[in-house]
């Protein structure tokens, strides 16, 4: 029977990406298929934070440590991606000593560089802090772009042979008595880069060895398996505010809890989370009083939080998972680790493999023992490499060179793109025609966009987190159809139209969950330049019957 | 001395201006009262008096207002109200579309068209109802239009042909030079670099310049729409100029913020406001009242200083949500100049519906009137005896749907400064 790829990966998250990466570095013939666009299950809803590993220092040491270690890893892997704002573990007056206390040792126990601030020096780095801090830990926390990094690892997976294909939903498991032999996934619109102009096909990939690398929804590929994997969705509401508010990961130093810590993420901050176990983590409830939550708890840490700008929600869901036998009731209990389901110990079903839970911030670590576990599987011998060669943009460049004249583009302009583009600054900006700013709010520029084109076809979601155009402010008014125009003429414009409504679409979806004050005036704005201005929302125009309107001069 | 007038406005938006110069040309002694720049500058520029009722376009406005629900604004002001404001744009403008009631439709920046009653007679040889060919004209760094892209939409659906090209707008401008400066070069024709022989370069015209580099693409094009970029001060002998040289007559295309139609408009206003006499006093906001049954003064804040501005008769016309005259947090919606009852769902998960372009609660923000214009309290009475709204600080309708603000902005303006004044004068 005829092999596609040696390992078919399903699910194109931080951790499929990573496993995708690492197989195809010591040379196995990769395939990675996700049913959305990469990122689109929880590693594209979380707040991205760069784990010094303090947050599990006392009830999580293993974890704890891992991070430390992946922190130091990522900083140099995929320094494009991330950037070291520190962290602050927040005491206010009436929290516990004793937590603190114990919070301290836990990081130094676990190599976790920490030093006590004074109320003062936390509220010298942090201006914005409340009066009540009372005394802080700094800690090394960042923040990373989780989408820049997924499109990282599989942009070098695909230099290193691997076939990386989004959209692209498994819809059966493909079992020849009891060994995996592959999937049939549908393609939205054909193998590829996706183009909404194209229909939908549907695929057998026939793999020697398939892992289930899908989270979430690792439980219901399982069931396509005719395995059980006990995965429990959990869902956390992350609040995105118009500004960085803070530019320091600030946790409020106490035992977990709901509304703890806020992220500043590039021209944002992110207020993070709730923890709500869900059936579906597809369908679930975005509730308003997980939004109101965290503005008002965590505006006991940093008070402007009540008054600032905030301009959308939107919900992550985890991934957690329960061995056996444990009967946790309370989903804030169950651990984070990861685990390594392999399905011919536990099921009698070969070349299959699941890995379920875990955390964003350990993604390549976990990658690596996934994958010394599949090359164990396929008699590879091939070495891990992927905690020393950095990704694609974060080849070392010591200095950021003048891209004013080289570009010609403002240089606060040229700043923000070589910030996003690292090392493919050069390769990306050297353009020939005028390079305008298409998107004001977030100083992304034509060639960016084109750029982001050219590896994601007419899906503007992808070109979205490739490029953070039309995440900042307006939300996409200003920029959405700036965006859709560059599709044109390479697509004609049925095409364009229906990838501009699709960005449309997607950017009102979380941004109705900050409909209020100022974020309210800017949706009424978007909603009459587009409805209005534009006339977007017309219904079927082949109706209209010309001759009934006014002809001007000439037609009556 | 106490500044004391007979009519005060509060806005001076489109809704603003015609109230302030119905009212003057009433016979009154009027204050116009702006805090910001007018959202004009963010408008189209067109005259939308009503473009579709549900799903369907609406090809006569005037045959239509009696299917609008009880609280539209133009069941209060009626017929005649609407004609009264498309009068008073027709006096201030010279804006085409006067000579019949029906809708034109009008090219949009996105390649849609769409109906609007009144329209600049820049836009006017662009109708879509007009049968000659057409040809667009983009400009590589004015993003938000994409020329040959629009053109294949309307391609789809107008009774002519129309094809669209995109140039490089020539001369030594920054990459992202905003289309202001694109329309001051053409108002004043400066001199453009376009190359030469040797080492001698040679410069034309702004406008023969942007002619030349369209000549070769004309093909069949009886017609030639650019985007709103055709000057500021001087749109007719831009569009002259640039016309004569191709042969064919040239039209703009609305769009976007910054919006030149916009901007001119609001210019034309100023000047007439002006001439009417009407007093205006800019950039300090309104930040409270005098009063209680009837209000005595509006507060003005300007450098901390509270400053009272005293009247007889107060209009309302600090516009709806994207011009901040009505408010809103997590608890609710207000309108926070008088306080006015704002109807609302209380859940604000209720003020809109999961799809872009859905039927939104939010859109009908804003406060209720009688049939005078006086915003009404929860329980039905007038607020203030004294006091009138206007324009997008009114609620009970989606002005982005219908396609009806600057229509509204206009009737209820020109109604209500009219009964205001008559309300002084009894």
């Amino acid at each position: 029977m005829a092999i596609d790829a040696e390992v078919l990966v399903v699910g194109g998250g931080s951790t499929g990406t990573g496993i995708a990466r690492d197989l195809a570095m010591r040379g196995v013939d990769v395939t990675l298929v996700e049913k959305g666009n990469l990122t689109h299950g929880t590693t594209g809803r979380m707040h991205g934070l760069l784990h010094s590993g303090g947050r599990y220092a006392v009830s999580d040491q293993a974890s704890a440590t891992e991070c430390i270690e992946e922190n130091r890893i990522l900083r140099d892997i995929a320094s494009h991606c991330v950037e070291m704002t520190g962290g602050q573990f927040v005491q206010l007056e009436g929290d516990d000593d004793d937590y603190f206390e114990e919070k301290l040792r836990g990081c130094r126990e676990c190599g976790i560089p920490a030093e006590v601030l004074t109320a003062k020096e936390a509220r010298e780095q942090e201006p914005y802090l409340t009066e009540d801090v009372k005394r802080a830990i700094a800690v090394p926390d960042g923040a990373i772009d989780p989408f820049r990094l997924c499109v990282a690892n599989a942009a070098d997976a695909e230099i290193h042979g691997a076939r990386i294909e989004t959209h692209a939903e498994v819809t059966d498991v493909l079992v020849d008595g009891t060994d995996v032999v592959g999937v049939e996934v549908r393609h939205e619109s054909g193998p590829g880069k996706r183009n909404h102009a194209k229909s939908g096909t549907t695929e057998k990939i026939r793999a020697e060895y398939v892992v289930n690398a899908s989270g979430a929804w690792a439980g219901q590929l399982g069931e396509m398996a005719g395995v059980d994997i006990e995965v429990r969705p959990s869902k956390g509401v992350m609040v995105v505010m118009n500004c960085r508010q803070v530019d320091t990961v600030v946790n409020h130093c106490r035992p977990k809890g709901d509304a703890d810590i806020i992220v500043p993420h590039e021209t944002t901050a992110i207020l993070g989370t709730t923890d709500e176990e869900v059936d579906d983590p597809e369908n679930y409830p975005e509730e308003e009083w997980e939004v109101d939550m965290m503005i008002d708890e965590l505006s006991k840490l940093v008070p402007i939080l009540r008054d600032s700008r905030t301009i959308r929600s939107f919900w992550g869901v985890r991934p957690l998972y329960e061995p056996p036998g444990t009967g946790t009731t309370d989903p804030t209990d169950i651990t984070r680790d990861f685990f390594l389901l392999d399905h011919e110990e536990r099921d009698d079903l070969t070349g299959l493999t699941s890995i379920v839970g875990g955390k964003f911030t350990t993604y390549r670590a976990m990658a690596e023992q996934i994958s010394d576990h599949v090359c164990e599987q396929l008699g590879v011998r091939g070495r891990c490499r992927t905690a020393d060669e950095p990704l694609p943009g974060s080849d070392d460049f010591t200095v950021l060179r003048d891209y004013m004249d080289d570009f010609g583009i403002r240089s606060p302009i040229g700043r923000r793109s070589v910030q996003r583009l690292g090392s493919r600054a050069d390769e990306v900006l050297m353009t020939d025609g005028p390079n305008p700013v298409l998107c004001e709010c977030e100083a992304v520029t034509r060639a960016e966009i084109g750029d982001a084109i050219d590896q994601s076809g007419t899906d503007l979601n992808a070109v979205r987190i490739r490029t953070r155009a039309s995440m900042g402010n307006c939300q996409g008014g200003i920029c959405c159809h700036r965006m859709a125009n560059e599709l044109h003429p390479k697509h004609d414009e049925p095409t364009v139209r229906d990838a501009l409504d699709e960005l449309f679409q997607e950017r009102w979806k979380g941004e109705r969950h900050a409909l209020w004050g100022e974020q309210l005036s800017q949706a009424a704005l978007n909603y009459a330049l587009h409805a209005t201005t534009m006339n977007r929302d017309a219904p079927d125009e082949d109706a209209i019957d010309f001759a009934a309107f006014d002809g001007g001069q000439h037609g009556d | 001395m106490a500044i004391e007038d007979d009519v005060v406005v509060v806005g001076g938006g489109l809704a603003g201006m015609a109230t302030a110069l119905s009212a003057a040309q009433d016979g009154s002694r009027v204050r116009l009262l702006s805090h910001k720049e007018s959202t004009l500058r963010f408008a189209s520029g067109l005259i939308d008096v009503l473009g579709y009722v549900g799903s369907e376009i609406v090809s006569n406005p005037f045959e239509t207002i009696s299917q609008l629900p009880d609280e539209h604004p133009y069941r209060r002001v009626g017929e005649d109200g609407i004609r009264d404001g498309l009068a008073l744009i027709d006096s201030v403008t010279d804006y085409a579309g006067g000579h019949t009631d029906r809708n034109a439709l009008v090219p949009t920046f996105g390649g849609t068209v769409k109906p609007t009653a009144r329209y600049p007679k820049h836009t006017a040889p662009g109708l879509a109802s007009d049968e000659r060919d057409a040809l667009l004209v983009g400009f590589e760094t004015v993003v938000d239009f994409d020329a040959p892209l629009a053109a294949e939409h309307l391609a789809e659906t107008v009774p002519f042909d129309v094809r669209g090209i995109t140039l490089q707008f020539l001369g030594d401008f920054r990459t992202d030079a905003r289309v202001t400066r694109l329309a001051h070069a053409l108002d004043e024709n400066e001199r453009i670099e376009v190359g030469g022989r040797g080492s001698v370069s040679e410069s034309v015209p702004a406008r023969i310049a942007l002619a030349e580099r369209v000549k070769p693409h004309l093909g069949d094009a009886e017609r030639v729409g650019f985007p709103a970029i055709l000057g500021e001060e001087h749109p007719d002998e831009v569009r002259a100029t640039i016309g004569r040289k191709l042969g064919v007559e040239v039209f703009e295309i609305p769009m976007g913020t910054p919006s030149l139609p916009g901007m001119r408009l609001e210019a034309e206003f100023e000047t007439a406001l002006r001439e009417a006499g009407v007093r205006t006093t800019t950039g300090n906001p309104v930040v409270d009242f005098e009063g209680t049954d009837e209000i005595s003064a509006v507060i003005v804040e300007r450098n901390s200083a509270r400053i009272p501005f005293h009247g007889e008769q107060f209009v309302l016309a600090t516009g709806g949500l994207v011009g901040k005259g009505i408010d809103s947090d997590r608890s609710g919606v207000r309108e926070p100049v008088f306080d006015c009852h704002v109807p609302a769902p209380e859940n604000r998960y209720d003020w809109f519906e999961d799809g872009a372009f859905d039927d939104h609660r939010f859109a009908r923000f804003g406060v209720r009137v009688d049939d005078e214009l006086r915003p009404l309290d929860s329980a039905g009475s007038p607020e203030f005896h004294n006091l009138r709204a206007v324009g997008g600080v009114l609620g009970g309708y989606d002005f982005a749907a219908e396609k009806s603000g600057s229509g509204i902005s206009l009737a209820t303006g020109v109604v209500a400064g009219r009964n205001a004044s008559d309300e002084v004068n009894l």
